[in-house]
């Protein structure tokens, strides 16, 4: 374990722009270890055992919910999932209430993903336990930012310097927030791209390089980060139809070769492969698309392990 | 029946007033102003340090009664006016059901009777209930007392019907007041869409949305040679807008808020829904513009927009939250601390402001102490700190972007019709 003077314990991870580069620094560090866990034949250490975690869920999830989940299980933590199609949210309980309700019940920590931007920040002001943001609204999705840098490390084996392309739908995208913020502070180099009915107006002011054309982003970029396309953007007449967006955003092969040679090909799923992605570049050799995947799973181990513990053995019980 | 407010420096911009002076209230209306007047037989006011100013007039209010009172009530929000230095105050016809009959006028008037600490001025809907599809009564509400006209709330996007409402309403010299915000363009904006709402991942409501609506209202009232008043100005372009619709000859006024006066959208970075309001806070370039437009005139007046909800309404989701806070008991220490302490007004100006213009523009017997006129009076101290408490507000609206902010200059007693409402920030009835 680094010996650094970083504590997390008992803090919320609601975003990347509220942390610090030390803080940053140390679960990246400490996912590197869980990622060990993950590869045992026995997957179970007891370090949270006694420990509680809900995973609140106001949005429909797979992938996040179930590395949440399985994160706290292999930890030994006990792990509760609640979504809101099933829960009181649907009598018109206001969010206060549902977390009191669950607080009430001793848990340690909340993990949420919630539709409207800025509730996991309100959840943090009311609520007692460590609160996790698993993706509020547009905002940010801090765990899945912290994935996409990790795996973005592990490769290239930094960041600072690297040059990063993030494609898509800019402006619904809570990923492409959290990924701009980290990178930023870990010393990357931010370069957007997508259409313009997409792009929040003034990001750029934020320090991220603004691209009309999806080829001036991905030159010698080191990593392309693809963005989903939803398709009820497309409805809201924000881009007129599918074959024509992925005509003139979608990453293929030959916009892949603009790119430095090595460069990786991320996604943070689901995908809409022959949209933002064509098929042959999402299973390519450059594609490191289910690494992700893996690596969400050491994050989120590594993020509640610190916060519950502050990062002591891992190998004992808290 | 006779009080004297003695040793106060007094300013009435309507006589060009502005010195150490005596004022005299016999039968609740103002009698005279002089050094020295006499005190035998008089209850004497010691207003020595203190600002003797015509009361304040607010021409935007929200007091939700009818069908809204868990947001406020005529009584609690009459108190806050109190509270705040205002004497006058004209409520906005959005309630349940809309101001939109003059039935509604008169049991709104009625009421502010009974139960009201200030005077109430009432402004009636231009479209029934506020619908955006046929003209309200108009005429009928203005008989009965409407001051004013407006669809207040959103934003009245039907050019036809905001054509004929202007029309309609000039044939009675009353005012049409808009709330100016392009629909579409909004959408489903929350904030000012800026560097700050990029970030959030909100929605933006772009400060475009309310030039385009701007600039149509200005064609409009031009074309149809009406009077048109521009709430709760808040960018620059319509500023500047309204700057050159003046300069035609356009009979177009407009006021700007105590909150988009000092506030930036940075003060929603914490997805505070006390700093939620339409329109936004916009970004410091556009409060500058507005400043400006205070000072050489464009915007006449300052209004609070006084917007209170119940605190379960705010305490959810920004997303969610309704817009709106509280103005009443924060107005003038913000006024004074960020547009008087900085040199940036006179007291004559925002004296001006916030009490003779927005009694002209309503064209109400108010912002004046000439001989004669209503003792409706603001006491100031404009020396006094304070921290913005908002729940010891008057008001229902607990939430406010300047709680726990410390101000400098309060209302410390408030005079309507020759007696005390308010005294030492204690409303008195």
């Amino acid at each position: 374990m680094s010996k650094r003077q970083i504590s997390l314990r008992g803090k919320d991870i609601l975003g990347l722009e509220m942390m610090t580069v030390p803080e940053i620094e140390v679960i990246l560090e400490t996912a590197c270890q869980m990622k060990g866990i993950i590869d045992r034949d026995i997957k179970k250490v007891p370090t949270l055992r006694g420990k509680s975690i809900v995973n609140l869920f106001f949005e429909a999830s797979t992938r996040t919910r179930t590395s949440f989940e399985l994160a706290g299980k292999y930890l030994g933590a006990d792990v509760v999932n609640i979504t809101a199609s099933a829960s009181s949210v649907t009598k018109g309980e206001s969010l206060r209430d549902t977390l009191y309700t669950v607080e009430a019940m001793g848990v340690d920590v909340i993990v949420m993903r919630h539709e409207a931007e800025g509730a996991a920040q309100y959840a943090a002001n009311v609520a007692s336990p460590v609160i996790i943001n698993a993706g509020d609204g547009a905002h940010e999705h801090p765990t899945q930012g912290l994935l996409d840098m990790f795996t973005m490390k592990e490769v290239k084996g930094k960041l600072d310097g690297l040059k990063v392309a993030i494609v898509g739908d800019i402006f619904h995208s809570r990923v492409a927030r959290s990924n701009i913020w980290g990178l930023l502070k870990m010393g990357a180099e931010v370069h957007l791209a997508g259409p313009k009915t997409l792009m929040p107006y003034y990001i750029q002011e934020v320090g991220v390089h603004v691209h009309n054309r999806v080829e001036e982003a991905l030159e010698g970029a080191d990593v392309v980060n693809v963005l989903r396309i939803q398709r009820e953007r497309q409805h809201k007449g924000l881009f007129p139809s599918a074959r024509e967006y992925a005509r003139i955003f979608g990453i293929n092969q030959a916009r892949l070769d603009l790119a430095k040679p090595d460069a990786l090909i991320m996604h943070p799923g689901p995908m809409n492969r022959g949209l933002e992605i064509s098929p042959d570049v999402a299973y390519g050799d450059q594609s490191v698309i289910q690494e992700q995947v893996k690596n969400g799973l050491a994050i989120r181990m590594a993020a509640l392990f610190l916060v519950l513990t502050g990062g002591k053995n891992i190998e004992t019980t808290a | 029946m006779k009080l004297l407010l003695k040793g106060g420096t007094i300013i009435d911009p309507t006589q060009n007033y502005n010195q150490v002076a005596d004022l005299l209230i016999e039968n609740g209306l103002v009698s005279k102003i002089g050094e020295n007047l006499s005190t035998t037989g008089v209850e004497v006011f010691d207003a020595q340090g203190l600002v003797i100013a015509p009361g304040f007039v607010d021409m935007h209010v929200h007091l939700r009664e009818p069908g809204l009172e868990a947001k406020e009530d005529i009584a609690s929000g009459t108190k806050a006016a109190a509270a705040g230095g205002f004497t006058t105050i004209a409520c906005m016809p959005n309630t349940k059901p809309v101001v939109d009959q003059a039935i509604i006028v008169s049991g709104i008037l009625h009421r502010a009777q009974l139960e009201g600490v200030v005077n109430v001025k009432v402004i009636g809907a231009l479209s029934k209930g506020q619908q955006g599809k046929e003209l309200a009564e108009i005429g009928d509400m203005i008989l009965s007392g409407a001051v004013a006209i407006s669809d207040d709330g959103s934003s009245l996007d039907n050019n036809r019907l905001f054509k004929i409402g202007l029309e309609y309403t000039s044939m009675f010299g009353c005012p049409v007041i808009s709330h100016a915000e392009d629909e579409s363009l909004v959408d489903e904006g929350v904030m000012h869409e800026g560097a700050v709402s990029a970030m959030l991942g909100m929605k933006g409501r772009p400060s475009v949305a309310e030039d385009i609506a701007v600039a149509r209202d200005i064609m409009l009232a031009q074309y149809t040679d009406s009077r048109l008043h521009i709430a709760h100005v808040s960018s620059k372009g319509a500023v500047e807008l309204i700057r050159q619709a003046k300069k035609r000859g356009v009979k177009v006024t407009a006021e700007a808020t105590p909150h988009h006066l000092t506030l930036t959208d940075e003060a929603v970075k914490t997805f505070n829904t006390a700093a939620k309001v339409n329109p936004p806070l916009r970004s410091a370039d556009h409060v500058a513009a507005l400043l400006e437009g205070l000072k050489d005139g464009t915007l006449d007046a300052i209004a609070t927009d006084h917007a209170p909800h119940a605190f379960e309404e705010k305490d959810i989701e920004f997303r969610q939250a309704p817009p709106g806070f509280a103005g009443l008991e924060t107005a003038l220490g913000v006024i004074l601390t960020d547009l008087y302490h900085t040199g940036k007004f006179t007291l004559v100006e925002i004296v001006e402001k916030m009490s003779t213009a927005p009694a002209s523009i309503l064209n109400i017997e108010a912002g004046s102490l000439k001989a004669g006129a209503p003792a409706d009076i603001a006491i100031i101290d404009t020396e006094l700190e304070w921290t913005v408490d908002s729940s010891a507000f008057y008001t229902k609206g607990k939430h406010t972007p300047f709680d726990k902010k410390i101000l400098k200059g309060k209302a410390v007693a408030t005079i309507v019709s020759g007696k005390f409402v308010m005294r030492k920030g204690k409303v008195c009835i």
